[in-house]
């Protein structure tokens, strides 16, 4: 079970929260003049990255508020939880990926 | 003016007060429970860092609005509570008969400002939990560390209780730990038979009145 740092409640278990899908889409600013394919590509299409994934959760049996994680597909690592319209931690994110490519490498005697 | 209308707690059917045990007659209980039904219960929204809002709750209520996430406030006579529920919302709660006075002091109070008071009193039921072994019944279906340390008195967290979603606030009582579960009407008997069967092993003292 994840443990998740609500940035108002603290940490809590990953009942009390749903998850929303991937942070930072954003709607076209010209709707009126934005093409099928760029509708399809806000609505539809998200990336699925294996590492650091931006995501959106609500606290939804807690304060009910909704916030970006940041979290490691991979490894269900939490590198850190931010308030709507925040930037994400980017030099954390950053130092997490230079010590996983580090751990990655496979053991002595592993083919 | 709230009108009059029929009240009825969602655990009338089990007659809690008929069932209930007179004073002392259990002093080996471990575990005391308590509807304390018909509450007067307003869900609060404003903005925490309006000044002008925060000063006028204060004066219409004569209680502080608790701004840190998970605190609560009191007032002296220890029956009115405001619970911090969200960045920009609160449970204000208050004896039955406060329904028009919480209603009307507070929307007075803000004539030309933005905010939002909603009368909630028929959502939930209390029920209040003490006794000696009251944490560790809690923790049987609760994942919030309940160590004093860590949930001090006043403290409140919106959270599940055996999957029930309930609004945990633990009261500033000097003498043992006394916790208020406000729990959704629909969920008010599954949750009271829960705590009677989890209560078992410590042996029950219903005093509800
Ligand atoms: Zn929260």
């Amino acid at each position: 079970m994840l443990l998740i740092p609500c940035p108002w409640c603290g940490e809590r278990d990953e009942p009390e929260f749903h998850h929303g899908g991937e942070a930072h889409i954003k709607r076209p600013l010209e709707p009126d003049q934005s093409t099928d394919e760029e509708w399809a590509e806000y609505i539809f299409m998200r990336t699925n990255p294996k590492g650091v994934f931006l995501e959106r959760w609500v606290h939804q049996s807690g304060c009910r508020r909704w916030f970006n994680l940041a979290r490691n597909t991979a490894t269900n690592e939490i590198i850190g939880a931010y308030k709507m319209g925040e930037k994400p931690p980017i030099s954390t994110i950053a130092n997490k990926q230079k010590t996983a490519t580090v751990s990655n490498k496979k053991p002595k005697g592993v083919k | 003016m709230v009108d009059a209308y029929l009240r009825q707690s969602p655990l009338a059917h089990l007659h809690l007060a008929a069932r209930a045990t007179t004073s002392n007659a259990l002093p080996d209980a471990g575990v005391v429970l308590a509807e304390i039904p018909y509450l007067s219960q307003f869900v609060l929204r404003g903005n925490a860092d309006n000044q002008a809002f925060t000063a006028g709750i204060k004066k219409a209520l004569k209680l502080p609005l608790p701004i840190s996430p998970c605190t609560s406030s009191v007032d002296k006579t220890g029956h009115s509570h405001i619970l911090w529920m969200g960045p920009d919302e609160w449970l204000i709660v208050g004896p039955s008969d406060d329904q028009a006075h919480i209603n009307s002091s507070i929307s007075t109070a803000f004539r030309n400002q933005h905010f939002s008071l909603v009368n909630v009193s028929e959502s939930r039921t209390l029920i209040r939990l003490s006794g000696t072994q009251a944490q560790n019944l809690l923790e049987k279906g609760c994942s919030i560390d309940l160590h004093p340390s860590a949930f001090s008195p006043g403290s409140v967290v919106n959270t599940h209780l055996s999957h029930a979603h309930i609004t945990l606030h633990r009261l500033n009582s000097i003498q043992q730990p006394t916790y208020d579960l406000y729990v959704h009407r629909s969920f008010a008997e599954y949750l009271w038979s829960w705590l009677e069967d989890a209560a078992r092993e410590y042996g029950l003292d219903n005093r509800s009145k």
